[in-house]
């Protein structure tokens, strides 16, 4: 479902970012897709402010705090930066952001962000779909994942000086998932450059799954012939698969996954239910048709 | 003079109080409010078995008693922010919806942990009082020893609830475990070898 941007966007923030969007040049046509509203909690699809987006993050790169990323990221240095594609290709490419930059014109998507521990934020990303980027680099019909690949730097990232994760921070997709309209590389948000706590200068962003599996400063994807292994499957298999699409039947082995809250909303609003894939079942459920989610969790 | 400095503990042991207080009222609670609280509490609540449980190896250390005469209030003052911790969690967060409380509690074992060691405290702060120790006498001291289960209880609360034990559950059962090794007494197993 479509909704115009009015209907979601305060005004002042909308007509801020059609300031900022003509500032930096972008392209004027923006799309917005958005998840379906509820009808108990019409509050819930209201933009997240930018003040929480960019102060509440989980990037264990930076630290497990949720404070970490932005205090101890504001010097990462994110230029130059390029993405090799890899793997399952007829050629590898390697891409500047000044080539990307210029090779995919950016456009505004309005996605709800829902964390597995729970919690959740409406965002405006700035990006481009995902599967522009891929189709650059021709894939062999050997393909069938697309493997993500974060930066390793541990004089920059301090978390990275500690076992908390398989580092650098590895993810993967499906190549149908992957090239799914709504997956989207990010980077930008709120009509600004994307800001380093939130994996500038290039993220992915898949919204119907939980928010660690839309990693984050990407300088490697690989197509690969085998199902990649996360560094969360790594960290706890039983915990976290490779899926991990938005579900509210299927709980975290030690977490309800049924309800989630509102990020910003305050002490006295309360949670909200999941929705089967975030919202986005109309786009994404027929990718999973005959699977056993809670088997493919 | 103790009278004076026990009513001055008193009041410094409130500060977790004061400190959630002044966030709520100064609106600097953060992005997920609810969450603050019921973690502030939590947390408090592990240091104030921490602080209780460190009574008696103070006692040793400085070889002076007056450590024993804080313990009560510390022990009683665990049993005052884990109710508080409970309760947001039941009222803030799940606004008294007991049928999704009861869930968590039957199938999520932190939660289940969590509450169990909030009703092992129970029995603790009702036999906390002077009289109840004369009626108890020797079984005083055997029910209060439930203090190490529950804290071993809390600490797991917290490590099963975090996505990762880096830093802050690690750092918490370190602390535990410092404070539960004063416990063992290495001479006596020592000397059986």
């Amino acid at each position: 479902m479509k909704i115009s941007s009015t209907q979601i966007t305060p005004e002042k923030f909308y007509k801020n970012r059609r300031k900022f969007i003509k500032q930096l040049g972008l392209a004027s046509s923006v799309f917005y897709f958005a998840p379906t509203l509820f009808s108990t909690a019409n509050a819930s699809n209201k933009l997240t402010e930018y003040r929480y987006i960019t102060t509440y993050n989980n990037y264990y790169e930076f630290g497990t705090g949720k404070n970490h990323p932005v205090e101890r990221s504001q010097n990462f240095i994110t230029d130059p930066w390029s993405i090799t594609i890899d793997g399952e290709v007829e050629k590898k490419i390697t891409l500047s952001m000044d080539d990307i930059k210029k090779m995919f014109p950016v456009e505004e998507r309005i996605y709800r962000l829902r964390c597995v521990e729970g919690w959740s934020m409406v965002i405006p990303w700035l990006g481009f779909p995902l599967n522009k980027l891929l189709k650059k680099a021709n894939p062999t019909s050997k393909a069938k994942f697309v493997k993500f690949e974060s930066i390793l730097d541990p004089e920059q990232m301090i978390g990275q000086r500690y076992p908390i994760l398989d580092w650098p921070y590895k993810e993967g997709l499906r190549i149908d998932e992957a090239m799914h309209p709504l997956t989207i590389m990010v980077t930008g948000l709120y009509g600004k450059e994307l800001p380093n706590q939130n994996g500038s200068p290039i993220r992915l962003m898949v919204p119907w799954k939980y928010g660690f599996k839309s990693a984050k400063a990407i300088v490697r994807i690989s197509f690969v012939e085998k199902m990649p292994t996360s560094s969360w499957m790594k960290s706890s298999p039983r915990e976290y698969g490779f899926y991990s699409n938005v579900n509210p039947n299927v709980d975290h082995p030690r977490w309800s996954q049924a309800t989630e809250r509102v990020i910003g909303e305050g002490i006295m609003s309360p949670r909200i239910p999941t929705l089967m894939f975030n919202g986005y079942e109309g786009e994404v459920a027929h990718l999973y048709k005959d699977m056993d989610l809670r088997k493919y969790y | 003079m103790i009278r004076y400095s026990k009513i001055f503990v008193f009041l410094l042991c409130l500060w977790p109080l004061y400190s959630i207080i002044y966030q709520i009222f100064y609106n600097k609670l953060g992005a997920e409010p609810v969450d603050k609280i019921i973690n502030h509490f939590g947390e408090w609540t592990l240091i104030f078995i921490f602080l209780t449980l460190s009574m008696s190896p103070l006692k040793k250390i400085t070889n002076s008693t007056i450590w024993i005469k804080y313990r009560r209030m510390l022990g009683l003052f665990v049993f005052f922010y884990a109710s508080i911790h409970l309760l947001s969690y039941v009222g803030l967060d799940y606004r008294f919806d007991f049928q999704p409380i009861i869930n968590d509690v039957l199938k999520k074992k932190f939660v289940f942990i969590g509450f169990a060691a909030w009703l092992l405290l129970i029995p603790l702060a009702i036999t906390s009082s002077n009289k109840m120790m004369k009626i108890l006498k020797h079984n005083w001291k055997k029910i209060h020893r439930l203090i190490y289960v529950i804290g071993i209880f809390g600490v797991l609360h917290f490590i099963w609830l975090s996505k990762t034990i880096f830093f802050k559950p690690l750092i918490f059962l370190a602390i535990l475990i410092f404070l539960l090794l004063f416990r063992v007494n290495f001479k006596k197993s020592s000397s059986k070898i």
